[in-house]
């Protein structure tokens, strides 16, 4: 039998997408420069079609990528032409929820915030917070080890994975990890999370969950310059204070967020947000310290959220701040890297160094607490080599980036968009030993083939979003 | 996203839904808000998916037909349009996409014959009110029938008695100081399955200090029609009412799809002479609990005991006007407490004549619906949109009664502390 003809008899017709109404809508993830078509789609209801969909594909030779809300900025979840998309959508069950053990064990389809809903109840959360928690899955959390506002203090994903039950790209089921906090032997649960979909598909995640802070301080902070508002943050992580967040945004950022959902943000040159949150005692003495560093940052406004619904409205601008800089310019990219946070001034004053070389708009929205930046760099696809200049450019700040001693990526992933960069950040001999890995276990490449890898397969090059 | 529409050949409505493509950054949070999606989890059927194969079509890239199935499953609830960053029309689109396309498209003569009934009837109360009398009286006999899910799914819908017609006054004076004068939009379906609705949001107006005047002349406004791409129908009944309405300070709705039914008049008439007064009217055109949120309520006296309402957003009402707080503050206004179900954002299934065309997943939504309402244990449900209320009272249970706002409101007017 042909490979369509054994699909056809592991999946009903509805969950076996083979027309091409049904495969378009699965061309793209949120990185719309980059369109495959795949040969299908299957939507599995449970762990073991996805198993034998892996099997079937490494026997047959078709690659196949996993995929869960296709909200992948670095074109992660792009299908490989001709091969098999798995999206595990309809894999959203949370099967076991301890709160006794503060854990849950989640299927990969479940939306990253329903696990906090469902949490609630037991005054318990789950803790990374990308701002694409409304919709990303935890199967892709664990690809790309998301990260959000709220890592600073409680780190990314990798952080919050305890176990998986993983089906590697040869069809192979294994458990990695349990569900104690400290475990015997090497930390493979750890390794596998982060790998971007090259190492297999999970289909168990046990994940940690958190008590949900007693109190939140959450304060917005108004600079003239958003070298003065990169300043405040070192100030604030030299008094020794280790808030939840802290998140700049630049004037273009804050024009967008303010269209989008109308914050309330101040028009200012940069906005600080610090959050402090723990129990209610320690949140109040921390709150007056913070008072007094942002008194001597000479921030020109600052508020403080007086309730959850005003803490939500600043979380909110913030949040859906990217694609908001689709109101500002017809095309942007996104960018993702990270500096050393000590050499956060220096990296900013660059990035807008660069913006007046290259004559483009570039709008800051990041994670200053960790030195995760976010540069969008606004261009217009229409005008004749804008794309190119805007690639280029994005490329300068991944360098600048890399030079600073910093990273390509901070929880975007390289997918399809940065891996012509490998090479800036690893040597050779550090690339080799990664595809020694993945040989290791996808002897074959069928795994996500085409991405992280430089040489892997062919993609396009440094990609961009349009609006 | 970046296109290949050939804007040139397709006129305004290219431009309208070019504008709403290019619009879309892929992002996803539409994903879930979309009820579809909620349902289905695959992408042809949420709103980013559409917008790719709408993409498509129009680039003639996708034949329409391959398309159409996920495109028709599309509520038009607009919640997409609350939930998108990027500020995407979805609701013009949509709206635009299906009248552009209803002539190329093939229906099955059964099809054709059950929306032309439909779009011939509904929007009619002398053609639908005997109609429905007869569905009414043959209900019981009919009932057990195994019927075809689109004939079982408006029995289902059906009251067990008509109410009385009810005859209106061609104006109604305020009372006490005159602080307004509007025209009041009665609807269509609403004046022959629920007349209490107008009668009460009249009596609440006036009691408000608002003059009201129903024109005699007026119209179904043709939401129904545009929404189902007869554009033809649609733009006939919105000439009508612009020439009704020419003259009045304010359109007053009370159904939510009236209300944005008559915001859209703009896309029936893009490029054409009529299209700015289509716009005067559609900036004219107000819910009633925006003109008496505007106007300063005057609140009738606090229910006796306390009466816990929980709210349900009507879709055309929160998303497609971006009508939240007004019918909450009224409510609060008059002393009940106002309780918050659940997803709010996500439609009911009613969506005007979705449930009659799309029967099954309109049932799974209604009954999510009508299970995150009653886990907020109110006394009663209200809702601005009379779709909403007949969907609602189908799968809610019997004892928890739904109301429209104004219904509300009116009783507490009168004194009144039951809502049976």
């Amino acid at each position: 039998m042909g490979f369509l003809e054994e699909l056809r008899a592991l999946f009903p017709p509805g969950r076996l997408l083979t027309k091409e109404a049904e495969l378009a809508p699965y061309e793209s993830d949120a990185l719309t420069a980059y369109r495959k078509r795949p040969l299908a789609v299957v939507l599995p209801e449970r762990k073991e079609e996805v198993v034998e969909a892996v099997r079937l594909c490494y026997r047959h030779g078709v690659p196949f990528v996993a995929r869960g809300s296709g909200t992948s900025l670095s074109g992660g979840s792009l299908p490989v032409e001709g091969g098999l998309v798995i999206a595990l959508n309809r894999m959203n069950r949370i099967l076991r929820l301890d709160p006794k053990a503060r854990i849950a064990v989640v299927e990969p389809g479940v939306v990253n915030l329903e696990v906090s809903r469902q949490a609630a109840p037991f005054g318990l959360y789950y803790a990374p917070d990308p701002s694409s928690q409304p919709i990303s899955t935890i199967g892709g959390n664990v690809a790309f080890n998301s990260g959000g506002a709220h890592c600073l203090k409680y780190g990314m994903t990798a952080g919050h994975v305890l176990a998986l039950e993983v089906v590697t790209p040869q069809g192979e089921v294994v458990r990695l990890g349990g569900e104690g906090l400290e475990s015997v032997g090497p930390d493979l649960h750890g390794f596998f999370v982060g790998t971007e979909g090259l190492l297999g598909v999970a289909l168990e995640i046990t994940l940690r969950l958190l008590p949900k802070p007693e109190a939140y301080h959450t304060l917005l902070a108004a600079y003239e310059s958003l070298e003065a508002a990169g300043n405040a943050v070192s100030q604030v992580i030299r008094s020794g204070l280790l808030p939840g967040a802290m998140e700049i945004m630049d004037r273009l950022a804050i024009e967008a967020a303010e269209a989008a959902v109308k914050a309330g943000y101040p028009r200012v040159e940069a906005l600080l947000i610090v959050e402090l949150e723990g129990p209610k005692e320690e949140v109040e003495e921390e709150a007056k310290l913070l008072a007094q560093v942002i008194k001597e940052s000479r921030a020109l406004e600052v508020r403080i959220a007086q309730s959850e619904a005003q803490r939500q409205a600043i979380w909110k601008g913030r949040k859906a701040a990217f694609s908001a800089v689709g109101r500002l310019s017809p095309d942007y990219i996104v960018q993702d890297g990270v500096v050393p946070r000590s050499r956060l001034g220096e990296a900013l004053k660059e990035i807008g160094r660069l913006s007046q070389e290259y004559g483009l708009r570039v709008a800051n929205v990041f994670h200053a607490g960790d030195g995760n930046l976010h540069p969008l760099v606004l261009y217009d696809g229409k005008k004749p080599g804008e794309l190119e200049r805007a690639e280029e450019l994005a490329g300068e700040i991944l360098k600048l980036c890399v030079r600073l001693g910093g990273s390509l990526t901070g929880e975007h992933g390289i997918g399809v968009e940065k891996k012509e960069y490998m090479p800036k950040m690893f040597a050779p001999e550090d690339l080799l030993a990664m595809e020694r890995v993945k040989e290791a276990l996808d002897s074959k490449g069928l795994a996500n083939r085409g991405k992280v890898l430089p040489g892997h397969g062919q993609g396009p090059h440094l990609g961009e979003v349009h609006a | 996203m970046q296109h290949r529409i050939p804007v040139e050949t397709l006129g305004k409505e290219g431009e309208v839904m070019a504008h709403a493509i290019e619009a879309c950054v892929h992002c996803g949070f539409c994903l879930p808000t979309c009820p579809t999606y909620l349902v289905l989890q695959e992408e042809m059927d949420s709103p980013r998916g559409r917008i790719f194969l709408m993409k498509e079509v129009l680039e003639g890239n996708l034949d329409l037909e391959e398309a159409l199935p996920y495109l028709d499953r599309c509520l038009a609830c607009q919640a997409c349009v609350t939930a998108c960053p990027s500020g995407v029309p979805y609701g013009e689109l949509i709206a635009t996409f299906r009248l552009h396309t209803e002539k190329e498209r093939h229906r099955y003569p059964l099809e054709r014959a059950y929306r032309l009934g439909l779009l011939r009837t509904l929007p009619y109360p002398e053609r639908f009110r005997p109609l429905l009398e007869l569905g009414v009286r043959f209900k019981p006999l009919l009932k057990p029938l195994p019927l075809p899910k689109p004939l079982k799914a408006p029995l289902a819908l059906l009251p067990d008695r008509l109410p009385e017609k009810e005859f209106h006054q061609e104006v109604y004076p305020a009372k006490g100081e005159r602080r307004a004068r509007v025209g009041i939009l009665l609807g269509c379906a609403q004046q022959v399955l629920r007349p209490s609705i107008n009668r009460a949001t009249i009596r609440v107006l006036r009691e408000n200090g608002v003059e009201v005047w129903v024109a005699q002349e007026q119209v179904c406004c043709g939401a129904l029609n545009l929404h189902a791409g007869d554009k033809k129908g649609a733009k006939r009944l919105a000439r009508q009412n612009m020439l009704v309405f020419r003259d009045v300070d304010f359109v007053v709705t009370n159904a939510a799809g009236c209300g944005s039914g008559m915001k859209e008049y703009p896309l029936l008439f893009l490029g054409e002479p009529e299209e700015e007064e289509a716009k005067a009217l559609a900036a004219k055109v107000k819910d009633f609990t925006v003109i008496l949120d505007e106007l300063g309520f005057i609140p009738p006296p606090p229910p006796k005991k306390p009466l816990r309402v929980a709210y349900h957003d009507a879709c055309h009402l929160a998303h497609a006007q971006g009508v939240r707080e007004p019918p909450r503050r009224l409510l609060k206004a008059a002393g009940v407490e106002v309780l918050e179900p659940r997803e709010w954002e996500i439609c009911c299934g009613s969506a005007g004549t979705y449930n009659l065309f799309q029967p099954e997943i309109a049932e799974v939504l209604g009954r999510r619906k009508a299970e995150n309402l009653k886990a907020t244990e109110p006394d009663l449900v209200v809702t601005g949109n009379i779709g909403c209320l007949t969907q609602i009272r189908a799968y809610l249970d019997q004892g928890i009664p739904v109301l429209h706002t104004a219904e509300l409101l009116e009783l507490l007017y009168e004194g009144k502390d039951s809502v049976d």
